[in-house]
């Protein structure tokens, strides 16, 4: 049942903390979780906070492929799962080499002509894998069904070839930004982890980790300015990527400390909205924008 | 952090699987769909990670039995409850006037730290102190308003802010006075919870879980709803709007479907030698409708009112145009005052109260006038394409209540929906005019913001 990447909560924080990904305690509590229970990892939260850096993460310190499937509006069963090489069949068929009608048929629909896409590519594979279902609520509702079947059974039906079951069942996790309410049964299958803004503390060894040479007491500012953003009824509050953008741009300018005048004039890194600048600007004093 | 062991030390000790079967039903009572499938997978996943380290059962247990991050906070609640955190206050208080200033003292410490678990036993310590009320030394109950009155934590905000300050002012030290106040305000909620806890050590956890966790946001009853509760509703206006707005724009796609485009099917059968091999669909213009509200605003719905136009206005691209009329016992326009409300949604209903003409020589409602003069002075809003939208508990206050009037403007509209905040049951109870009204436009019971969000969706048009 499990996937046996990780042996315990703690290894899976000091694990993940290797390739740059500090995580909180929820997400290596889950993680951990999902790895032992062999469940499908379900993660939401606000833009930006690394639920797909969670998975590449995963992917990078387990040594396992990462597939990607990433989901839109209108994929579908041939661009999750797999369709055949219908150009390649018709070749085939061609340049026939006289044997009957039935030879042909089967040898078309053999493996050679099949194209696999994430999902079967994920069962299929032998080797560790990491299954990434980004942006889920953006599929249409027909997927989340075929979705269903995948994770629950970890096995696909092509009716040529029949059931295919994994040789290894993948890390899977999923991703959405509950543009849309997944289905109750999508989620009764999976563990579910709301990654929302992190901890000051946890926040400010994240902005030093991905922006190194910024000064820690600079560090330590920005984080309570983006604390602080959070704190106001804004259309979009600033998220992690955010924050790590504001301090690389502050870094940048050669700023050593915030004023006034540094943080009117970089708001826009952190904002994304004319009027949410506005509004913030009113808030922290700053003089007239 | 304290490790706690469920079904350690405390006189109602019972065992991690009773536990587990007793927080699952508690939170199903709250109306969380949980499987036993899914319990079973919180009793695997406890096992995973032991109990040595409270926060991880918290977070294996939420991971395990939740389904979306709504749920989260009446979870933790009732987590609290049925794995308390072991151990409690270290130093037994009396309550004395030279208590109450050391413990002030050390909680202006933590609290300029901002030091998790210190203020966690600080919570532990005040309520055992200060939070017992009844007679004797075990007394009855356990107050966190007692606690809280008596401690009074927001009064530390100055000395709090003096042991913080750093000697040269920066920048950031000028937020540090919200800082210290959101610290407060959870050191606040951490005292509600032990208080909470200790209450549920003595009446029994289920009765306090059932009765004392409140439940989420959007299950919220508009007309009990109190300010911060309101305040609440309103964060969950937006991802409601965003959810509706895609599903309204995916039912449109749908029902663009399914018409053969003759003309065009036949001109793309030529390259097939006149065999229709693939047929086109009709594209079907986006007819987008024209949306109509009238809302009562007086006192006793107008939390409801303004829920719904903030809704309306986050869905307004979703309408060619949208109108909002609001009224006590006169009508009035308000779509400006909505449009620029924008920025400061809480202000809302004070606004509209302050700057538009909605009252004529007395404050209540008057649906009858209201309406007749809505049907004569705006008949120009309501035409074939239009959807209303009449908000409002239909509660007349014995007045005419002037069915002619909506008649009229129901023959002039498309379509009418009228969501009233109350229960059915107490519709035509007093001077309810709701079973007049509701023969002749569509009336709908509406008392919380999921199911407004549910029936918004349900109701517009394709």
């Amino acid at each position: 049942m499990t996937t046996g990447f990780f042996s315990s909560v703690d290894d899976v924080a000091e694990r993940l903390a290797t390739t740059g990904y500090l995580a909180s305690r929820a997400v290596a509590t889950t993680v951990f979780l999902a790895d032992r229970l062999g469940k499908p990892l379900l993660v939401e939260g606000p833009a930006g906070v690394g639920k797909t850096e969670l998975a590449k993460a995963v992917a990078e310190v387990t040594g396992a492929r990462l597939v990607r499937l990433q989901c839109y509006e209108g994929v579908d069963e041939s661009r999750a799962l797999y369709e055949w090489n219908h150009a390649k069949q018709l070749l085939r068929i061609t340049s026939g080499r006289g044997e009957s009608w039935d030879e042909t048929r089967t040898d078309i629909f053999s493996e050679e002509f099949l194209l696999a896409r994430p999902l079967l590519t994920a069962i299929r594979s032998e080797e560790p894998t990491v299954l990434l279902i980004d942006e889920t609520d953006k599929a249409d509702v027909e997927v989340e069904g075929l979705l269903l079947e995948v994770l629950s059974d970890f096995q696909v039906t092509v009716p040529e070839l029949g059931t295919i079951a994994a040789a290894r069942r993948p890390f899977v996790v999923l991703t959405s930004n509950a543009s849309r309410e997944l289905s109750e049964a999508l989620r009764r299958r999976c563990l579910f982890l709301h990654i929302g803004f992190p901890e000051e503390e946890l926040e400010r060894r994240i902005v030093t980790r991905k922006v190194p040479g910024l000064d820690a007491a600079l560090a330590t500012s920005v984080v309570r300015v983006v604390g602080a953003l959070r704190a106001m009824d804004l259309r979009k509050v600033p998220s992690v990527s955010e924050t790590i953008d504001w301090a690389r741009t502050l870094l940048a300018l050669g700023a050593d400390r915030l004023d006034e005048g540094v943080v009117r004039d970089s708001l826009g890194v952190l904002l994304k909205h004319q009027d949410d600048i506005v509004k913030a600007a009113a808030k922290l004093d700053l003089e007239a924008v | 952090m304290t490790p706690a062991v469920p079904g350690g030390t405390s006189a109602d000790a019972s065992g991690p699987v009773e536990r587990l079967t007793g927080l699952v039903g508690a939170l199903r009572d709250h109306g969380f769909g949980i499987g036993t499938g899914e319990t079973v997978d919180a009793g695997h996943a406890l096992e995973a990670v032991g109990f040595t380290d409270r926060e991880r059962v918290r977070e294996a247990l939420a991971a395990t039995l939740l389904h979306g991050e709504r749920q989260r906070p009446v979870f933790d609640r009732v987590f609290d409850l049925y794995f308390p955190l072991g151990g409690g206050g270290r130093t037994a208080l009396d309550g004395t006037a030279a208590d109450l200033a050391e413990l002030r003292e050390r909680l202006a410490d933590a609290l300029a730290a901002d030091d998790g678990a210190a203020l966690a036993v600080l919570a532990a310590e005040a309520v055992g102190g200060f939070g017992g009320y009844g007679s004797g030394p075990e007394t009855d109950g356990w107050s966190s308003y007692q606690t809280l009155s008596r401690l009074r934590p927001e009064t530390l905000l100055a000395r709090v802010r003096a042991a913080e300050r750093s000697e040269e002012p920066e920048f950031a030290d000028r937020l540090l006075d919200d800082e210290i106040r959101r610290r407060i305000e959870a050191f606040r909620e951490r005292v509600r919870t032990e208080a909470r806890r200790r209450v549920a050590e003595r009446q029994g956890r289920d009765r306090v879980a059932r009765r004392a966790v409140a439940g989420t946001a959007d299950g919220v009853d508009f007309l009990l709803a109190g300010r911060a509760q309101l305040d609440e509703l309103r964060r969950t206006v937006r991802p409601l709007a965003r959810k509706l707005a895609t599903r309204l724009a995916a039912r449109r796609r749908r029902a663009a479907r399914g018409e053969i485009d003759l003309r065009r099917t036949l001109r793309r059968s030529l390259s097939t030698g006149g065999v229709p091999v693939r047929p086109v669909l009709r594209r079907r213009r986006p007819g987008r409708p024209e949306l109509v509200l009238l809302c009562d605003v007086s006192g006793s719905v107008a939390g409801f009112a303004q829920f719904t136009m903030l809704l309306v206005q986050a869905l307004h691209d979703q309408f060619s145009r949208v109108r909002v009329f609001a009224f006590v016992n006169r009508v009035d326009e308000v779509t400006g005052l909505i449009a620029r409300g924008a920025a400061d949604p809480a202000g809302l209903g004070d606004r509209i109260l302050a700057e538009a003409e909605l009252t004529g020589w007395h404050g209540q409602s008057d649906y009858g006038t209201a309406l007749g003069e809505f049907a004569d002075r705006y008949a120009e809003a309501v035409g074939p394409r239009t959807v209303l939208f009449v908000l409002g508990d239909a509660r007349t206050n014995r007045a005419d209540p002037n069915l002619a009037a909506l008649k009229r403007v129901a023959d002039r509209a498309r379509r009418v929906h009228w969501l009233n905040p109350e229960q059915p049951s107490l519709w035509g109870t007093g001077d309810s005019e709701a079973p007049a009204y509701a023969e002749i436009v569509d009336m709908r019971p509406c008392r919380n913001s999921r199911q407004l969000g549910a029936l918004i969706g349900r109701l517009l048009p394709v």
